[in-house]
């Protein structure tokens, strides 16, 4: 009784007047006709609904296009944060003690340590993300013990077009080819002695590059660059001047060969100003003495690189050829500082100043072969050519020797975030004291955000 | 004299470029679905092979050439590309094609996704937390895809909208009635159970209503072992699956090796348009790997 009361009183409700004119009789007459009929009308709903039903089931299930709804969720404030990348890196090293250079090469780099055991190589933390529209940002910070170098903080354009783009700050220079890589790139648990004699680690101008890709099917792209000049080869007081302190100009050409190769090739060229840039050699006597260079300094590079994989698929099997050749020509003046308070045989004013002209070349060729999924092995020879360096009135021993070197590696890759590496090497870059039997552990992983590696 | 001729060349080069929508798909199943909806009016070449992995290829020079030169990239996105395509649009200093604006089209932002798990760890291997890539092993994703991307190719080139939209209504009814066929042709792959070698299949799966009961992969995109082989096998066992599923593009040995030793068959599918001789197409492709999927049930 209550539900129908109920009924009722909707039923008054939505329809006020004809049912408050009634009596009670009618009223209830009048609630089961209505009863009646929404039975019926639901039910004539119900089986035209089923009807339907089977009768999309029977037709082919074309989907409706599903939109995917935006999750909405609340803001935070760190929507915006950059893709954060750090890369660690150590090793093990057994080899000769003491300090090495290279024989006839005037070195940017000092290594004092020789270093040897075990080792925490720099810690590479990366920030990347899009400025606004037309810019992106990206930043490579090496952590050492009390120590944070930048190695490369830049701006570049998106969206010039027409092949067009513009890099400007701190960046890896576009010349050679093994230039752009970071150490955890390489493919050996050291650099190259063609880069060594070169530019210590590689090159990082702090300027701006310019680069631009022709409209062509094959890849061809051209690029210069206008920096400092501050680092090796150009020097310090070099870099401090109104203008470039140095320039470089790059071409790079590639393309596929069918499905299963590719390649580049590429040839740059690179001139710096340095001022007062200092190197450390051994005296007549033994003696360290250090040198100051002023003057100019040229060099050429030629690169190629040849990639295979069987149908274009690496992940299984690959090979990488890579080689590379320079020559570098220096012409100015060179002054050895005082060394006589050490026993040393540069004295002012009496032989530590003369002319300085120098041609020097060498280069690098290695295969990397990934045989099996996540196992690599790899060759590589190093060879330099000193081109008899006369130091003239410098109290110093002219050189003329060829060093070179062999590496062997094998790593193991458990996932592409992580890789661990065993490397031998025969190193005869310094006379008359061979390091012939230098093994080298190394592990390199990845953590967080790292963006794909260039050809 | 050379130098005349060699903008000469450049001026007849971008001028050809212009005449049709150069198009760079990244893979060769939205190759196929834009040369469905463009034909003859656009310039369509894939990044990938279907012998080639999708996430695992390089920035090639030839792909920075041809990224330079495109007016549109039709990828799946889905994170599916992000070891080499961020790094290619960025070189390619081709304004037109940069993400966000109209020359670039991800198809995953018009399906619905799989397996969106939200959990970015790597310790799970190399997943993709905004969900599973590999969607167009479901042809129904294909028609939603097709939707978007024709009305992306009539914002590029509205002079010829009226042709996209006309191409696109008659994929449609062709895909709506060779899916309805497929669906009647693969009544009796319900429910058969299958272990996969990676998560390609997932969409397969899920249209055709496969039962995938293992896969090869220890985690996603980690290489099966030996000792993940065989404890998968002694897995098999207990939940025994009537064949392995696998692209051209993985290596045969793990799954033969497992076929082997479970006695079931290991069925390479063609997983995209040319990976088999009989998938020339996008109907081709479902054609045949039905047929091998039937072939792999006998």
């Amino acid at each position: 009784m209550f539900r129908p009361t109920l009924l009722a009183a909707a039923l008054a409700c939505a329809l006020p007047l004809p049912a408050l004119a009634a009596g009670d009789a009618d009223l209830a007459a009048e609630i089961v006709k209505l009863r009646t009929e929404f039975d019926q009308k639901f039910k004539e709903l119900q089986a035209g609904y089923e009807t339907r039903l089977r009768q999309l089931e029977k037709t082919p299930a074309v989907p409706v296009a599903a939109a995917p709804t935006p999750t909405p969720r609340a803001s935070r404030g760190n929507d915006f944060n950059p893709e954060l990348g750090l890369v660690l890196q150590g090793s093990y090293a057994q080899r000769k003690p003491g300090e090495r250079a290279i024989t006839g090469f005037l070195a940017g780099r000092h290594d004092h340590a020789g270093s040897r055991g075990f080792k925490l190589d720099h810690s590479e933390l990366t920030l990347a993300a899009n400025i606004d529209p037309t810019l992106r940002g990206y930043a490579n910070i090496a952590l050492l013990d009390g120590a944070a170098e930048v190695e490369e903080a830049w701006f570049q354009t998106l969206g010039l077009g027409n092949g067009l783009s513009v890099k400007g700050g701190r960046f890896l220079s576009g010349i050679g080819y093994a230039n752009e890589q970071h150490p955890h790139a390489w493919d050996f648990a050291d650099n190259s002695l063609m880069y060594n004699v070169l530019f210590g680690e590689h090159l990082a101008q702090d300027g701006v590059q310019v680069k631009w890709l022709a409209p062509t099917a094959t890849f061809l792209e051209f690029g210069a660059e206008l920096g400092r000049g501050g680092n090796f080869p150009g020097s310090d007081d070099g870099g401090n001047r109104n203008g470039a302190g140095a320039w470089s100009a790059f071409a790079h050409v590639g393309d596929d060969v069918g499905d299963a190769a590719s390649w580049r090739a590429g040839l740059s060229y690179l001139s710096a100003k340095p001022k007062n840039r200092s190197s450390h050699v051994e005296d007549l006597g033994g003696v360290e003495a250090e040198t100051l260079f002023s003057g100019k300094s040229n060099t050429w590079l030629a690169d190629f690189v040849w990639k295979w994989a069987p149908d274009g698929n690496p992940k299984a099997r690959n090979f990488k050829f890579q080689t590379e050749y320079f020559r570098r020509g220096e012409n100015g003046d060179l002054t050895c500082s005082d060394n006589t308070a050490d026993g040393g045989a540069c004295a002012t004013g009496v032989n530590d100043s003369d002319v300085y002209r120098v041609r020097q070349s060498g280069w690098y060729a290695q295969g990397i072969y990934q045989f099996m999924p996540r196992w690599r092995a790899g060759l590589r020879y190093d060879r330099l050519n000193s081109g008899g360096v006369n130091f003239g009135l410098l109290p110093v021993a002219p050189a003329d020797y060829r060093p070179s070197k062999w590496s062997l590696m094998a790593d193991y890759s458990p996932s592409e975030f992580s890789r661990f590496r065993l490397q031998l090497a025969r190193d005869r870059s310094m006379q008359g004291s061979p390091d012939d039997n230098q093994v080298t552990l190394q592990y390199i992983h990845s953590l967080g955000a790292h963006g794909g590696h260039k050809f | 004299m050379f130098i005349r001729l060699f903008f000469l060349t450049l001026l007849l080069l971008a001028n050809t470029a212009h005449a049709t929508l150069n198009v760079l798909a990244c893979e060769p199943e939205w190759a196929a679905l834009t040369r469905e909806l463009a034909g003859d009016l656009a310039r369509v070449s894939s990044a990938t092979t279907a012998r080639q992995n999708p996430h695992h290829i390089e920035a090639r020079p030839s792909l920075i050439a041809r990224a330079r030169n495109a007016d549109l990239l039709v990828c799946t996105g889905a994170d599916l590309e992000i070891g080499w395509l961020p790094l290619l649009t960025r070189e390619s200093g081709n304004a037109r094609i940069q993400p966000g604006q109209p020359g670039y089209f991800e198809a995953a932002a018009h399906v619905r996704l799989l397996e969106k798990s939200g959990i970015a760890d790597r310790a799970q291997g190399d997943i993709h937390p905004g969900g599973n890539p590999h969607l167009h092993a479901d042809p129904r994703n294909l028609l939603s895809v097709a939707n978007a991307l024709a009305r992306r190719l009539a914002d590029l080139d509205p002079a010829n909208a009226a042709q996209y939209a006309a191409r696109n209504q008659n994929f449609q009814k062709r895909m709506g009635a060779a899916i309805a066929r497929w669906d009647q042709e693969a009544a009796p792959l319900r429910g058969a159970p299958v272990a996969v070698q990676h998560r390609s299949w997932s969409y397969l799966a899920d249209w055709l209503g496969l039962n995938v009961v293992a896969d090869l992969e220890p985690k996603p995109g980690i290489e099966p072992s030996v000792a993940s082989l065989a404890n998968l096998l002694q897995g098999l066992k207990a939940r025994p699956a009537r064949m392995i599923l696998r692209t051209p593009y993985q290596s045969p040995k793990p799954a033969e090796w497992l076929a082997e030793r479970a006695g079931i068959d290991a069925v390479e599918l063609p997983y995209t348009v040319g990976g088999s001789a009989r998938a020339t197409d996008l109907f081709g492709l479902f054609d045949d790997t039905l047929a091998k999927l039937k072939g792999g049930l006998k």
